[in-house]
């Protein structure tokens, strides 16, 4: 870790980097405060600031488009990351905390898989292959997009997951082992509660992650099947009311929100274990 | 915490698909910005249906969507020249509109097109001309003319929006440099090509939303619609529709049911009413354009039967043509043409 | 990766059969998933690549290496001869220029903030790393819509720079390859902090002490001792924002305004007016393996990091 320097020249401060940090917080944040602060714009314009109101807020609940793609956004991200967090739980129990065995490479490669290919051509692959389903069966429901959204969510519940059993002694269980638990009873009451924090934070990303995606959802959405940020999508791209800014500060708050819930669970983990 | 989100959205799922609070459903697939929710909601207290629309930006993308299988609508809207093909490759219904009750409403001369024989398959949406919109604060001088966005003049140099309609660009080129259209010959088409190309330098951008972005000001001068440009006028008065010269196209969009629609007796509901005057009125008072539907002057906003953009002054009525269905060769060199465009 | 815990030899000993069909087993409803929902597709793209589009969309079950050969070359539709596809060339190389381009803003901007962040102690850490991780998980489209309601001619940047008098009409930022760029290091920008912060983090400080007990000055010791040490953290972070900005599609797409394509817009018009699937589908598969390419870079770059002494 950086230590204080008592010296003539602080380590601390590199010439002009204090400066540069400033100006990209600054410009990172800017934009995002306009649009918050515009969405409770009485006027419709971006440029003028007409007063204090909550309008746009009440039109974008109101907007039964809005609802229901809220909605539906909702119930995929709870799906997705449910499933996602699942898998990825038992797959990190399965990689973490052992030595490397035949093919853990090309399974740590496929769980990550995700994170190394552009979403673009995932969405293409989707896409194509979706189709083709669609027509042989007739079904074209929720499941594509939750099959879809779960795959590219298993990484981001993996991660955390993996941390945090990596960072966990085998004391424990070794110690219920000893004391006659059974391999079930060890996981179920030593090891899962143990490791709940990482699964908790692994679930929490993977589900603002699906309630982010765009790309895929684009490509793989069938009729009448808008999630929150395709229909923005689709707004941007005709119009831009300050409807939008509502929504996306909506949004933005529940991101921070759980942000916040993340960074305090896994700030946690490092005082508890 | 995760079993009562399971038991939540499990629920919610449930919700949502079993679609409890409507007896059916119906899911249109339509141009953007062109749908009268008022509309929309007659209908589905009328019937009891639930009604989704999904937008499309051209009558390719529409087609490709369509042709790919698995998209779950139950009625497009594609313009008048692509409906033959359409039905070429067996994705249409015969639903045969010219039987239902209300098709005597339909305008002589709408009842029997090119495109759709005596209208065993769609019914008339609306229709209209293609040609520029403008500012006129920013350019006052003579806007009934292609060269707006093909050799734009002066003050608009970089300030053009093209509407990325592959079919209706390369037609208003293909007039301009004096071609027919759907001709296959290729020294016409070369021209066509290069004077794109010469002119894209000088676009703004090539996007949508022309209707709010000209009301905005964001798009000086743009490619449009007649009906869109009317109700940008209605938000910016400045803004004037040009009927270029050289030749415009003239279409017709019409409603037709796909074949594998999954309600398909919604649909048919939603041909005819339609085709009731008061509902093609509620239609054409939403995006500003003619319908074909006898008797609906009568419901339609008093602006609508004086505008120039509906009513087209006499002296440029001459170069307005409706396009007919192109070949499968002629396509390609469009769609080449239009791949060249994109770089 | 795995194993090497430091855990008693007995214990890494116990990767017996039995584990390694447990471990298998416990991975398996993963690798399923991603097999059927990102891995497999990929597979029926790469077939795709290698047949012959259907007229507007799908494919005809005939073999033909048109695909491929289009994406460099193509025929000239009026005079049929073969040479280089322009339209495509002009369309990676500003694929290529702005995601390089974006690299180095990043890297310029990233490094002095990472040093920053790095630099700081305890709470006051935790709490810039804070600020840094919030516009990451923000949602791409409001960061993307961000930058538009700034860019636009009646946006923030306009009206400040007409309200001091530098300019009379707005300027025209929006839609040009400069909004794109400034969008996407907007987007990417704490993509390229992270890892440079973690390597900075794990620098040993004393060693910048000694460069100055050694009388260097505070830009000799930047360059010869802290640039070296944190290389690997530059190279994550620059592969971090070069690929994802390589295959970048809503931002350009919403900044662009149609007219400045990067290869994932172009992929997507492949799949709709440019009708043309196997196109998609080779170009697509020619993007995963330059981002591979990326990737293997990276890794071969992060393994021959120094260890930590």
């Amino acid at each position: 870790m950086a230590e204080p320097v008592r010296k003539a020249f602080s380590v601390r401060r590199l010439p002009g980097f204090t400066a540069v940090t400033m100006i990209c917080f600054a410009a990172l944040y800017a934009p995002i405060i306009v649009i918050v602060l515009y969405s409770f714009n009485a006027g419709d314009s971006v440029a003028l600031w007409e007063g204090f109101s909550l309008d746009w807020y009440a039109v974008a609940a109101q907007n039964e488009q809005v609802q229901e793609a809220t909605l539906r956004s909702l119930v995929i991200a709870l799906w997705a990351s449910g499933i996602a967090t699942t898998l990825a739980t038992m797959a990190a129990l399965g990689t973490t905390r052992t030595a490397k065995f035949p093919g853990s490479t090309f399974i740590y490669v496929m769980i990550n898989q995700p994170l190394m290919v552009p979403e673009i051509v995932t969405a293409v692959a989707l896409l194509i292959f979706f189709a083709s389903i669609k027509v042989a069966t007739g079904y074209s429901g929720l499941a594509y997009l939750i099959l879809a959204h779960a795959a590219f969510c298993v990484p981001f519940a993996y991660l955390p997951i993996r941390a945090r059993l990596e960072g966990m002694d085998r004391v424990l269980e070794v110690a219920a082992a000893d004391l006659y638990a059974t391999p079930w009873q060890t996981f179920r009451r030593v090891t899962l509660p143990l490791v709940a924090p990482g699964v908790v934070a692994g679930a929490m990303l993977a589900f603002v992650i699906s309630l982010d995606d765009v790309i895929i959802t684009e490509f793989v959405k069938s009729a009448g099947q808008d999630t929150l940020p395709t229909y923005m999508l689709g707004q941007l791209r005709r119009a831009v009311t300050p409807e939008v800014n509502a929504i996306s500060t909506a949004l933005l708050g529940l991101t921070v929100l759980l942000l916040t819930a993340f960074f305090i669970l896994t700030g946690r983990n490092e005082k508890s274990t | 915490m995760r079993p009562s989100f399971l038991a939540l959205s499990a629920t919610a799922l449930l919700a949502l698909s079993t679609q409890a609070f409507a007896a059916g459903e119906l899911n249109i697939y339509n141009w953007g910005n062109y749908t009268n929710p008022d509309l929309i909601k007659k209908f589905e207290k009328a019937h009891d249906v639930k009604v989704t629309i999904t937008d499309y930006d051209s009558n390719t993308t529409a087609l490709t969507k369509i042709e790919a299988g698995g998209h779950g609508f139950d009625i497009v809207v594609p313009t008048g020249n692509y409906v033959p093909i359409y039905v070429e490759k067996g994705l249409l219904l015969e639903s045969r509109p010219d039987q239902m009750e209300h098709f005597k409403n339909v305008s002589e001369s709408w009842r029997d097109v090119p495109w759709d024989p005596k209208r065993h398959y769609t019914v008339p949406w609306q229709w209209g001309t293609t040609g520029v919109a403008v500012d006129t604060s920013v350019y006052g001088g003579d806007i009934n003319t292609s060269a707006i966005f093909l050799d734009p003049p002066a003050e608009l140099v970089g300030k053009v929006n093209v509407v990325p309609e592959m079919n209706d660009i390369i037609n208003m080129t293909l007039f301009y440099v004096g071609g027919e259209p759907c001709t296959t010959d290729k020294t016409v088409l070369k021209k066509v090509r290069d004077v794109l190309v010469a002119a894209k330098p000088k676009w703004l951008s090539m996007d949508y939303g022309t209707t709010d972005k000209l009301s905005s000001g964001e798009y000086p001068a743009t490619v449009n619609w007649n009906g869109s440009t009317f109700r940008a006028r209605l938000n910016n008065p400045k803004v004037a529709y040009g009927y270029p010269k050289e030749g415009y196209p003239l279409w017709m969009d019409a409603v037709a049911i796909l074949k594998d629609a999954k309600n398909p007796e919604n649909a048919k509901l939603f041909q005819n009413f339609i085709m009731e005057p008061e509902n093609a009125a509620l239609i054409s008072a939403f995006a500003r354009y003619a319908n074909g539907i006898d008797g609906s002057e009568a419901f339609m906003p008093e602006e609508m039967r004086t505008a120039p953009e509906i009513v087209t002054p006499a002296e440029l009525r001459g170069p307005g043509k409706f396009l007919p269905t192109c070949s499968g060769e002629s396509r390609d060199l469009y769609t080449a043409i239009w791949t060249e465009l994109q770089k | 990766m795995t194993g090497e815990t430091g855990q008693p030899r007995s214990l890494e000993a116990e990767a017996t059969r039995r584990h390694i069909r447990r471990n298998w087993l416990l991975s398996l409803p993963a690798i399923l998933l991603l097999l059927v929902g990102a891995s497999g597709p990929l597979l029926i793209v790469l077939v795709y690549s290698f047949l012959k589009p259907g007229d507007f969309s799908g494919v005809i079950w005939e073999p033909s290496f048109n695909a491929w050969f289009q994406i460099l070359f193509s025929r000239d539709i009026f005079d049929d001869t073969v040479g280089l596809a322009d339209a495509h060339l002009t369309i990676f190389w500003r694929s290529v220029r702005l995601s390089l381009s974006t690299t180095l803003i990043t890297l310029v901007l990233g490094l002095p903030t990472a040093y920053f962040i790095a630099t700081r102690s305890g709470r006051e850490r935790m709490f810039w790393l804070f600020l840094i991780t919030i516009p990451f998980w923000t949602n791409l489209l409001i960061r993307t819509f961000a930058i538009l309601e700034m860019l636009r001619n009646e946006g923030i940047v306009n009206n400040s720079l007409r309200g001091l008098g530098l300019i009379e009409e707005p300027i025209q930022i929006l839609y040009t390859d400069t909004a794109v760029l400034i969008g996407m290091a907007y987007v990417y920008l704490p993509l390229m902090v992270l890892p440079l912060y973690a390597a900075i983090e794990r620098l040993d400080f004393r060693l910048v002490e000694a460069g100055y007990d050694l009388y260097a000055n505070r830009l000799q010791v930047f360059r010869k001792v802290i640039l070296p040490i944190i290389k690997p953290g530059i190279v994550a972070g620059s592969i971090l924002v070069f690929v994802p900005s390589l295959g970048a599609y809503v931002t350009p797409r919403v900044l662009g305004g149609g007219k400045n394509m990067m290869i994932g817009n172009f992929i997507e018009l492949q799949f709709g007016q440019g009708r043309n699937w196997p196109l998609g589908s080779s170009l697509s598969i020619l993007l995963l393996l330059i981002v591979m390419a990326a990737l293997l870079l990276y890794v071969r770059a992060s393994s021959r990091e120094e260890p930590h002494g």
